[in-house]
């Protein structure tokens, strides 16, 4: 502990010195904390649990506010994460807080792909800070730090054991962040079972390899307390923004016909246990973790992935600057070469597409003027029948007029019939 | 992702008489203001580390001054120095001294950084350089540090976070020496210039001489710290203001302690009268050591991290990027070119 920090400072060559007054750098820490006042603080929770099972209403009894929720539906395809960010002030200390939750873990038939989206969402936050961190002009201090800093993993209070969708989850996920479980909805469990069940929970938890966040123990002043809370892991916990008069108090509780469930005590849950050790103890060794551990470990291996090496052993060091560059320069070059290609292939699907529809266009060209001519001759042979029908007809009128005129007078035009005739007007 | 300001309802948990009727409301305490007291937790743990380096010619009394600045003998003192065979060194060197001290549990690693021969040649053009390299230097440990892909938990701070610049008691004005060093170092290093060995300036020469050198150093574009474009708001451009008004600060050196009326104080004992050094109307030592210890320290470290060394990180990338590139980006890096 504190003599392994004065180990590290004295091999520098640093003598311990006494001083004969008072010099006043004993204000430091005091104008370190001032300077983070003015800053404030940044702090990211992300809460993975079924639907339904009490995210939301937690970190609104935590953060004794009521942060927007909506229930989400139990059928949706894919997990989803949904982040929520909020400015909190609590006498002089002001917090960005942004809270993740994820929407549709456990509800689909097949679970198996249901960790990755939380995996993505961690990654891009650390992907995100190293972007920033290799910029040449980078802003660090003015960051707003979006890696999640604590993981709560809401266990369902099933009272037997971990379901395997949690154990693979958490698998995947203790390398990446600072993982908290608790049972949730603890009031559906008896005390007796919740023994059993926590023991079975950290037994389970073990034998996987799973490494859950740990309180830290190396600063005196709290590791007593952080000792303590680590034995009581998972914390049960209740949540609930809603009061009810007890005694003579209105306390934070669920209320049953069969009595009321108090969330502030600590009989009853461990949600004071968890406020406590999330807020305000161990909120700056969660930052501290997320930024010199999990950071580091995505940092070196997105690096070490992209092809950099520390010091090469026979010429000087490999600037980073210039091997990013260069693999710059090459994924830039590479990008050229897929555009080009692209275009090649566009351009070949283009002229294919404009010979198809010319070939389209001739045919249609060509049964057109078919067409054309199979009206053309149909045209011509109605207009020769209309001809001769039409020759027919004038010298049928013709005839008749010759008809008419050499026909003696009696004889109507219509040409009755002669016998008629001879029978009328003969004798 | 929204946003939405909310308070969560301010309390500090005061203990409530079992009799009375408390409403919801007190029991609101979330606890957020506890991060404040995990942060000095944290920073005590940690420890802190301070470079200064001291830049004069030699006999201004710097040594003793960082002695009386810390109350300890951090530099070794030279005119003390019994052995002759010691000389006045042939160009500039840099020697740097490291100290652990503690004080109310507070732990600092304390670097002095001394520039003997600074000034003393006859021929004085260039002896900034070996200063500016050896600052550069820190910053380029600093990043090499920082690229690596299996870095320290904790880099090791050695970029020099102060540098006290020694203006020799002429009471006329800066000499070109003083105003080239001051200038090019300025825009790498915040530079806290002092008036060394006040006592042989009255007040009235000591105020018409700072009113010069300020005047010079407005006119050179020399911007010692703290810098007016750091001011962070309205606050602190307040408190800067009046610290502006009076830099350089004409300080007073001493390690020996002295029986002033009835007090053992820290002083120069001569033959017309003892001068207090932590006297503000004898000289101005408490206002250099209030400004550099007991109120501007983290702002000085921060504005070494956040901006002198960020401004040589961007040159030295934008360096290596011209080696990569050629042409285009060498005019770049030009351009930043001092």
């Amino acid at each position: 502990m504190a003599s392994s920090d004065v180990a590290r400072q004295l091999d520098k060559g640093a003598r311990p010195l006494s001083l004969a007054g008072h010099v006043g750098f004993d204000s430091l820490p005091d104008q370190l904390v001032n300077k983070s006042i003015s800053q404030g603080f940044c702090f990211n929770i992300l809460c993975i649990g079924e639907t339904g099972i009490g995210k939301s209403t937690l970190m609104d009894t935590l953060f004794n506010t009521n942060f927007e929720n909506f229930e989400s539906s139990h059928f949706e395809p894919q997990v989803k994460l949904r982040a929520q960010t909020y400015d909190l002030q609590e006498s002089n200390v002001r917090l960005r807080l942004t809270v993740v939750n994820t929407v549709g873990f456990g509800d689909q038939m097949n679970k198996q792909e249901s960790y990755q989206p939380v995996v993505d969402y961690i990654d891009k936050q650390f992907e995100t800070y190293l972007q920033e961190e290799l910029k040449i002009k980078r802003s660090l201090h003015n960051y707003h730090d979006s890696r999640v800093h604590a993981c709560l993993y809401f266990i369902s209070p099933s009272g037997h054991s971990l379901k395997s969708l949690d154990l693979v989850t958490m698998k995947k996920l203790d390398s990446k962040v600072n993982i908290i479980p608790v049972i949730a909805k603890a009031d559906t469990i008896s005390k007796s079972e919740l023994h059993k069940f926590k023991i079975k929970i950290m037994s389970e938890l073990v034998s996987n390899g799973v490494q859950i966040y740990q309180f830290p123990l190396d600063d005196e002043t709290v590791a007593k307390v952080n000792t303590t809370m680590n034995g009581h892991l998972p914390f049960a916990v209740v949540g609930s923004t809603e009061e009810v008069c007890v005694g003579n108090k209105m306390v934070k509780a669920r209320q049953y016909p069969w009595g009321v469930v108090q969330v502030e005590n600590e009989h009853h849950c461990d949600f004071v246990k968890l406020r406590e050790m999330l807020i305000c103890v161990n909120m700056e060794d969660l930052r501290e973790q997320t930024h010199t551990r999990h950071y580091e470990l995505y940092r070196r291996c997105k690096l070490e992935e992209m092809g950099f090496k520390d010091t090469d052993p026979e010429c000087k060091p490999v600037s980073l600057q210039q091997t990013y560059e260069a693999k710059r320069q090459e994924f830039l070059a590479e990008l050229q070469k897929r555009e080009d290609e692209m275009r090649q292939v566009f351009v070949q699907r283009v002229k294919e597409k404009e010979a198809e529809l010319k070939e389209a266009e001739r045919e249609l060209q060509g049964r057109f003027e078919q067409l054309k001519r199979l009206h053309a001759e149909e045209k011509a042979a109605l207009e020769e029948k209309k001809r001769l029908l039409d020759i027919d007809l004038t010298s049928f009128g013709n005839r008749k007029t010759a008809a008419a005129l050499l026909q003696p007078p009696g004889f109507t035009v219509n040409g009755k019939k002669d016998k008629d005739r001879k029978n009328s007007g003969f004798m | 992702c929204k946003r939405k300001v909310i308070s969560a309802k301010p309390h500090h948990p005061s203990p409530q008489g079992k009799g009375e009727k408390s409403h919801g409301g007190d029991f609101s305490y979330v606890g957020i203001d506890a991060i404040l007291e995990q942060m000095r937790r944290k920073a005590m743990k940690q420890g802190f580390e301070l470079n200064l380096m001291v830049v004069g010619q030699s006999g201004l009394g710097k040594s003793t001054l960082m002695n009386t600045l810390f109350k300890s003998k951090v530099s070794r003192n030279k005119s003390v120095q019994s052995n002759p065979e010691e000389r006045i060194p042939k160009t500039v060197e840099i020697k740097s001294i490291s100290h652990d001290i503690e004080e109310k549990g507070v732990r600092m690693k304390l670097t002095v950084i001394d520039t003997p021969g600074f000034g003393d040649q006859i021929n004085n053009e260039n002896c900034w350089q070996p200063i500016m390299k050896f600052i550069n230097d820190q910053y380029e440990a600093y990043l090499q540090e920082e690229i690596n892909i299996n870095r320290k938990k904790r880099i090791p701070d050695s970029r020099v976070h102060c540098c006290i610049y020694f203006i020799p008691p002429t009471g006329h004005c800066l000499r070109p020496l003083d105003v080239e060093f001051m200038r090019r170092l300025s825009k790498v290093v915040n530079i806290v210039p002092v008036i060394a060995k006040a006592d042989t300036l009255t007040l009235e020469e000591r105020d018409s001489f700072k009113q010069t050198i300020r005047e010079e150093l407005r006119a050179n574009g020399i911007d010692v710290y703290p810098q007016k474009e750091f001011d962070e708001d309205a606050e602190d451009r307040m408190i800067n203001d009046k610290i502006r008004e009076m830099i350089p600060f004409a300080v007073v050196g001493s390690d020996q302690e002295y029986q002033v009326n009835g007090k053992r104080l820290l002083g120069r004992k001569t033959k017309w009268g003892t001068i207090e050094v932590e006297n503000i109307a004898h000289c101005e030592f408490a206002y250099l050591r209030d400004l550099l210890i007991r109120t501007h320290m983290q702002n000085i470290k921060d504005i070494t991290g956040s901006i002198h060394y960020e401004t040589y990180r961007v040159r030295r990338l934008n360096e290596s990027n011209g080696q990569a590139n050629g042409v285009a980006a060498q005019h770049e890096a030009l351009s930043h070119e001092m």
